[in-house]
């Protein structure tokens, strides 16, 4: 009894809203995604496997993880600059600036591809220019690469401004005050304090980028074994009314991806004990 | 310790489901509504007042809109009745699919008798012989694919071989997503078929050379229209009541339509979604909605928008609109459509082989 009470948590309510959360979570997450997993499962194994694994599958899996994991890394170095820009320094128009990081998110998706198209298309105002140069970026790998650095980009800077903002200029006068260069300030001092933010910017800018369909398929030209991602994979095999196939591509992109998460995490946890242990500064 | 789940996430998610909607559940998302609403209205109006809903494929839009205003007058004089007809356009999987899930249409004008197969086998709303019930297999129109060409058809295309050449780049959807483009891909195979006596392996090479000339697959017939009219390929593979839109819409000096020798008898049905009908007390009027269609005045209508109407004497008066092409059916050359998307759409078919890695 002691023991219990000594646990008790002093803010009420513990069981309401753990329970509240569990039942909200499952309504809006697990049992939609539990009916996934029984429509595949009418597959037997082999023929599951035959789904998930052929040619155009695995061509596809390599764009989708690729191209959304090359897009997020844009996104957390230019997101980083941009949200250091919008946090530390003060210009004209900065509030406008701000407010245009979110656009992606208030964007239909398929104005967002369309947009983009017009202008890397090989006749477009910035196509036109590449294609001269030889390169080809709408109807290609780039294409789906600037379209999913179109769409992510919000996430890795509002994840990053609160913290950016909590910096304590301190810590830099400390670390100038002790000798550290620019550089090593930056390095060793102020970017182990963000690293852990903009490990969850590039988590939810890939997370997002993976299912992402609207704006890709207008860019992307949807060459089958070259730029089909894996979405449009899924909704072809709806178009087919082919239900079981396309939840065994879902149910195998969802695995994949949360394994990805899983291990994105683990780094997090991993890096923040870092820090609480002394090895890295902590605040 | 401080946590690093920013509370700017919380904007994030909103902003997620927001953009969700809009995605692509949108014209669903609003053609669920749109049934809910008349399903209510139906419920408490006065029961004079009638409803339908139409689902439809994409390029119908214009058709639809008259055909609809004219329908409606014509049923206010002969019974007195108010009636109103909602329309849902969309990619024709795409709607079948909204049926099978429980949108209730009471009338389907699908591109392909495939997809309404579909409705009929997965959701059991109509019978299995709904193809029979009307006219015409059920089409109170039909129409064929051409080629749109740039100005002065630079490329000098004249016939479905000339697709094949190199250097020529082809602009049509994917046969898989797009209900409409599989009247493409047959109608080339087709060409194969009659020309060199049903050699298949002829026709496999000639629509693999095709295709190898696409340098962009959109999803649907839209989305092609829009990459051709962006600039990007000679030719456009396109139902002719689309082409004949385009040139008559944008203009005569961009685009010319030029005519393969032979081509496909693109067939959209039309059917009485029975089970939705009835529930809802509307099955004399769906029923009079799609005879409507095959009228004198009907007829017309379609005619105006490009498709080739059924009847004699209105295909006639409107008969220098549409050029003469041989035309081939698809019970003729590919055992109808279960046949065909068995053999050419489905997962291995002769589609995928195309584009399987040659090692």
């Amino acid at each position: 009894m002691a023991v219990a009470s000594r646990h008790r948590s002093i803010i009420p309510g513990f069981g309401l809203t753990l329970g509240f959360t569990i039942m909200y979570l499952s309504l809006i997450v697990l049992i939609p995604l539990s009916t996934l997993y029984f429509k595949a499962a009418t597959l037997s194994w082999s023929e599951f496997w035959h789904t998930v694994a052929s040619a155009r599958a695995l061509a596809a899996y390599r764009l989708s993880f690729g191209a959304s994991a090359l897009a997020a890394s844009i996104n957390t170095i230019f997101g980083l600059l941009a949200a250091w820009v919008l946090v530390r320094y003060r210009f004209p128009g900065k509030a406008l600036v701000d407010a245009v990081v979110d656009l992606p998110f208030a964007l239909p998706t398929a104005v967002a591809g369309i947009s983009l198209t017009a202008l890397y298309a090989p006749t477009g105002l910035l196509g036109r220019r590449f294609e001269a140069g030889g390169i080809k970026i709408a109807y290609a790998y780039p294409g789906v690469v600037v379209a999913l650095t179109f769409i992510g980009l919000p996430f890795v800077v509002r994840t990053l401004q609160p913290v950016l903002r909590d910096l304590n200029p301190e810590i830099e006068e400390a670390a100038a005050s002790l000798g550290a260069t620019r550089r090593q300030t930056f390095l060793k001092v102020l970017f182990p304090l963000i690293f852990p933010a903009a490990l969850t910017g590039f988590t939810l800018a890939f997370a997002r980028a993976l299912g992402e369909y609207g704006s890709v398929v207008f860019i992307s030209g949807n060459m089958p074994m070259r730029t089909e991602i894996v979405p449009l994979l899924i909704m072809t095999k709806l178009e087919e009314y082919d239900y079981a196939g396309a939840t065994a591509l879902a149910v195998s992109m969802l695995a994949i991806s949360f394994t990805l998460l899983l291990c994105i995490n683990l780094l997090q946890w991993w890096t923040r004990r870092q820090q609480h242990s002394g090895l890295w500064p902590s605040q | 310790m401080r946590t690093f789940w920013p509370t700017p996430l919380r904007k994030t998610e909103k902003a997620c489901k927001g953009k969700g909607i809009s995605l692509f559940a949108k014209g669903r998302l609003f053609i669920v509504a749109a049934a809910v609403l008349s399903g209510l209205t139906a419920g408490s109006g006065h029961a004079a007042d009638l409803e339908l809903l139409n689902v439809s494929y994409d390029p119908t839009r214009e058709l639809y809109q008259e055909f609809n205003r004219v329908f409606c007058e014509h049923w206010k004089s002969e019974t007195g009745q108010e009636v109103t007809v909602r329309q849902s356009h969309g990619g024709a999987g795409k709607q079948a699919r909204a049926v099978i899930d429980g949108l209730e249409a009471d009338v389907v004008t699908l591109a392909l008798a495939y997809d309404v197969d579909a409705i009929s086998e997965k959701a059991g709303l109509i019978p299995e012989d709904w193809q029979s019930r009307l006219p015409n297999n059920s089409c109170p129109y039909t129409s064929t694919i051409v080629f749109l060409v740039r100005k002065g058809n630079p490329k000098d295309i004249r016939d479905w071989p000339d697709l094949a050449k190199p250097g020529v780049a082809v602009i049509t959807p994917n046969p898989k997503t797009s209900g409409g483009a599989r009247w493409n891909y047959l109608a080339a195979w087709g060409y194969a078929l009659k020309q060199w006596d049903g050699d298949a392996s002829k026709a496999r090479d000639l629509v693999a050379r095709i295709y190898k000339n696409v340098p962009v697959l959109d999803t649907g017939a839209r989305g092609s229209t829009t990459t051709f009219l962006r600039g990007i390929g000679d030719v456009f593979i396109s139902w002719e009541n689309e082409a004949l839109l385009a040139v008559n819409k944008l203009g005569k000096d961009q685009f010319e339509i030029v005519v393969p020798s032979i081509s496909i008898r693109a067939e959209p049905p039309v059917t009485v979604i029975d089970k939705n009908a009835d529930k809802h007390g509307a099955r004399n009027v769906a029923q009079a909605y799609l005879e409507f269609l095959y009228t004198e005045e009907g007829q017309a209508i379609c005619a105006k928008h490009y498709y080739r109407p059924a009847l004699a004497s209105v295909a006639a008066k409107y008969a220098s609109q549409f050029p003469n092409v041989e035309l081939f059916s698809i019970e003729e050359l590919f055992e109808g459509w279960d046949v065909a998307q068995k053999t050419h759409f489905a997962e291995g078919g002769t589609f995928d082989q195309i584009y399987q890695p040659t090692r």
